[in-house]
């Protein structure tokens, strides 16, 4: 694969065994047979079925991109070539697994996978439809590859959509409940599982037809863009009155359940953007973030649970958590302000575990209720009005992250945002710019101190308690993970990061015991192929790729204007 | 650098001083005050301490992994403590067909060799794959991009693992041979502790002995030096790359093993506090230094074991074995601030550290 000169067809072998070895992996991890249950299409297709046949598609789709074959038939016979051997890497797994017992080494290694990978069929007919299938698969995937590309790219939509709308079943039948005669209409789309097959064939054509007809205009480039006229103030003051009004309906839409996702959702935005702050604006890599998430938590409990004798409402408490939040962002913040990089992860690591077990020791235990947690934390009340239910709750989140997020964006775009961008960019540098790098540094780590801990305050007011076993570091790498998906540096990119992220093992409850899997297989493969993020920063897109937008330019407009420009 | 002392403290060298000296101040206050109760006796202190030596020994050995990558590449490779946790899990099963086969107890060095055997091919595989695949494509990339590559592996590995052979604790299970205990006069000591202190002290040779004196050895010095002047002369830096975290590898699937014969117990999440451990121990010794790696695992093994009842037990401190981990943490902490270079390492230039 590394030598761009070998045949297409070993390359096609090697595709093949990468593509199996994958579908095999995510079949041995139990992913596939989770995953069976839950139809896309009722009654032909499960999301099982798609986890192990996508790799033989996807594959086939980079390979053709990478090597672009001269002939239509060539780009077939690649695709059928990679379907076959992935497929007979698949068929040796449920042979060897049929005749020796692998169970005892590997979990997931049983009949119902066996059964799922031969769809349901006696051995010898289901390896063989097995094989059909996945050739199928490579053979589907060139062909959109030959399409025209504004078709293949409305196929790809069309096909993403069927997927979300078929996974996503119950969020959509129960924000369509109360739609009066339009929600009969939803209802009748969907089966007990998944769409109906009827329905997905629309709604494949009718995504397919809006993206084709949409896609007239040519995409955009990824060049340096002018900065777009400013929209009329109305039409800009009207989209944004839009989205408040809708978010602040959400909750009885959504009901109680989905209320409940949504906080956890929104929680995780608020922890974002103060990530968002240190790691994307500063470039300061902290890994233990949860830490802030910890003290604001402890701080609201400890003040106001009468367990430990604190008397406080939550709103009397609110300012005491967050000057302990910033003081201890401070102090984990001046000793560091050295280091960078790694070193600095490895510390806030060590400092949010030292934070965690303190937490969980006997001789805090006075204090901090040691593994016990503490109790009976008081809830908040707006105007006499106590907020208690999630729904309720929803609405402090939403105060939360509105404010903060207003905080941050205007941040961004100061003279202290400025001054963090600098930093990352090349801390030498900036400090001989004459950028004060102690007072910008400690400002970074001090605001994201807050944010996660207002955070965590709304947390513990949420549950009403606080437990050690809670603060672990798996919360700070979820926030990490949501702010690199969404994007580094930029705040639409944690909503979208923490919706995609923490929506999702949450609506899908198969996936919640894969997340860290998929997470980190996401992290690696978001590092490799595009580390902007899903939504990036303008600017930080345009660092992260200087080098193809110079030779972009440069192809554009002849070498004698970038001589000029140089 | 004419201004005089005075006016070069800052603030934030007096707050770091300030938060130093109190952690000594309460270590020393601590230790003689739990001397002087003498709540403990010499015997106690001697098991604590072949305790700790025989972590330290374990530490040791993956802390070479990685050293040998941060020397080679300037980056943390933080999967490696999943490349240390896939050996031993493997092993673990491996260990059960043994049993099966009835060689366990009839056999017990060939078994323990081929347990090994598998440890060191599962490690070491998976840390040549995540140099092909993770970290080869971004060698150039920014100083963050790889870090974050390693953390998403090192989850990835992680939950692949849970995945794979479960997300219960799996037994490894004792052997005849290493049941009971040696007297060394009057001092007892568990025969499994002195296997794994002398296991690691020999392997540590070994590998010591392969980077400082073999071809391949000298290739990987030359390529931490400065890889553009290696490949100049004839190295091929990829290959030198791949064969340094085979090597780190291996060394972790045998310390997996050693680790195994402390706890028996393997499970997916094993790896992470062992592995940070084994940073801490890098970095104390000075990263990038073998030798160094080797004596501070055993300075952080001793620390870790002695430490709590030493340092805490005085200060009236219930249950001070809980804070055996917070101990470690802190002194990563403050190595890293005061002396990051270690005990041993070279005066890291800033842009290293």
């Amino acid at each position: 694969m590394q030598t761009p000169a070998s045949s297409p067809w070993k390359q096609a072998v090697q595709a093949g065994l990468i593509a199996g070895a994958i579908a095999v992996l995510l079949s041995l991890v139990g992913m596939v047979a989770s995953f069976s249950g839950r139809f896309i299409i009722s009654g032909v297709f499960s999301m099982g079925q798609i986890i192990f046949l996508a790799p033989m598609f996807l594959m086939t789709y980079s390979v053709l991109r990478r090597i672009s074959p001269q002939s239509a038939q060539k780009a077939i016979l690649i695709g059928l070539l990679i379907g076959l051997v992935g497929g007979i890497v698949l068929v040796a797994l449920v042979l060897i697994g049929k005749s020796i017992n692998l169970q005892v080494m590997f979990v997931n290694s049983s009949p119902v996978l066996h059964k799922i990978l031969t769809f349901g069929l006696e051995l010898v007919p289901g390896l063989l439809v097995l094989l059909v299938i996945s050739m199928v698969m490579g053979v589907l995937a060139s062909g959109i590859f030959l399409l025209p590309k504004r078709l293949a790219a409305a196929i790809f939509q069309g096909l993403i959509w069927v997927l979300l709308v078929g996974l996503l079943r119950d969020l959509i039948l129960t924000v369509t409940s109360r739609w009066g005669p339009l929600a009969g209409l939803v209802r009748s789309l969907f089966a007990l599982s998944g769409l109906k097959p009827v329905a997905a064939v629309l709604l494949f054509a009718l995504i397919v037809g809006i993206y084709y007809w949409r896609g007239k205009k040519p995409a955009a480039p990824l060049t340096p863009v002018l900065p777009k006229p400013k929209q009329r103030p109305l039409v800009r003051w009207l989209t944004w009155a839009g989205i408040a009004l809708l978010l602040i309906l959400l909750p009885p839409i959504l009901g109680i359940f989905f209320s409940d996702i949504l906080d956890t959702v929104f929680m995780y935005i608020l922890m974002g953007i103060g990530l968002n702050i240190v790691v994307g604006f500063a470039g300061l890599l902290d890994l233990g973030y949860v830490a802030f998430f910890a003290i604001g938590a402890y701080t609201m409990g400890v003040l106001t649970s009468p367990e430990l004798g604190g008397t406080m409402t939550y709103w009397q408490a609110l300012p005491f958590a967050m000057i302990a939040c910033v003081l201890s962002g401070l102090i984990l913040g001046l000793p560091v302000l050295k280091m960078r990089g790694d070193y600095l992860a490895i510390v806030t690591l060590g400092f949010g575990e030292i934070v965690r077990l303190l937490a969980l020791s006997d001789w805090l235990r006075p204090w901090f209720g040691g593994s016990q947690g503490i109790q009976l934390i008081a809830q908040p009340s707006i105007f006499g009005f106590l907020l208690n239910t999630q729904q309720e709750l929803y609405y402090l989140f939403l105060i939360g992250v509105g404010v903060v997020a207003f905080i941050a964006w205007r941040l961004r775009d100061s003279r202290i945002g400025r001054t963090w961008m600098a930093l990352r960019e090349d801390e030498d540098v900036a400090v001989a710019m004459g950028i004060n790098h102690v007072a910008t540094k400690l400002m970074a780590f001090a605001t994201g101190a807050l944010f996660s801990g207002i955070a965590g305050t709304i947390f513990a007011a949420k549950l009403q308690s606080v437990y050690p076993h809670s603060m672990n570091f798996l919360v700070s790498i979820n926030v990490l993970c949501l702010i690199i998906i969404g994007g580094m540096g930029s705040i639409p990119g944690v909503f979208v990061g923490a919706l995609a992220l923490m929506g999702s093992p949450e609506l899908l409850r198969e996936f919640a015991e894969y997340r860290y899997l998929v997470y980190g297989a996401l992290l690696v493969v978001m590092m490799l192929t595009r580390p902007e993020g899903l939504w990036p920063d303008a600017r930080r897109r345009l660092e992260l790729h200087e080098e193809e937008i110079e030779e972009e330019l440069a192809a554009e407009t002849g070498p004698a204007v970038m001589e000029t420009t140089k | 650098m004419l201004r005089t002392w005075r006016q070069r403290i800052t603030v934030t060298d007096v707050v770091v001083w300030t938060i130093g000296l109190a952690i000594a101040v309460m270590v020393i206050y601590g230790s003689a005050k739990t001397l002087a109760l003498g709540k403990y006796n010499a015997v106690t202190w001697i098991d604590l301490s072949i305790t700790g030596l025989a972590l330290g020994g374990v530490y040791a050995l993956i802390a070479l992994g990685y050293t040998l990558v941060y020397g080679i590449l300037r980056m943390i490779n933080f999967a490696h403590s999943e490349v240390f946790m896939s050996g031993p899990f493997t092993a673990a099963f491996a260990a059960d067909a043994l049993i099966a086969l009835g060689w366990w107890n009839k056999y017990p060095i060939l078994s323990l060799l081929l347990v090994a055997l598998v440890a060191v091919v599962v490690s070491a595989t998976i840390a040549v794959l995540l140099e092909r695949i993770a970290y080869r494509p971004l060698r150039s990339a920014p100083r963050l991009v790889p870090l974050i590559t390693a953390i998403g592996a090192s989850f990835f590995l992680q939950y692949t693992f849970r995945g794979l052979y479960g997300s219960g604790l799996k037994g490894y299970p004792d052997m005849e041979l290493l049941k009971g205990f040696w007297m060394l006069g009057s001092i007892r000591i568990f025969k499994t502790q002195a296997i794994v202190i002398i296991g690691a002290v020999v392997l540590m040779l070994i590998l010591y002995a392969i980077v400082q004196k073999t071809k391949m050895g000298k290739a990987m010095r030359s390529v931490s030096e400065d890889k553009e002047v290696a490949a100049l002369m004839g190295i091929d830096v990829d290959k030198t790359i791949a064969y340094t975290f085979a090597l780190g590898g291996t060394a972790a699937g045998l310390a997996g093993i050693l680790y195994l014969l402390l706890f028996p117990q393997a499970h997916f999440y094993m790896g992470f506090i062992p592995g940070l451990k084994a940073f801490t121990a890098a970095v104390l010794g000075g990263i990038g230094n073998v030798p160094g790696a080797f004596l501070g695992a055993m300075v952080l093994g001793l620390l870790e074991s002695v430490g709590p009842s030493l340092f805490l037990d005085g200060m009236g401190i219930p249950a001070p074995y809980q804070l055996k981990d917070a101990i470690a943490f802190t002194i990563l902490v403050f190595i890293l601030i005061f002396r990051p270079s270690g005990i041993l390492g070279e005066r890291l230039a800033q842009t290293k550290a």
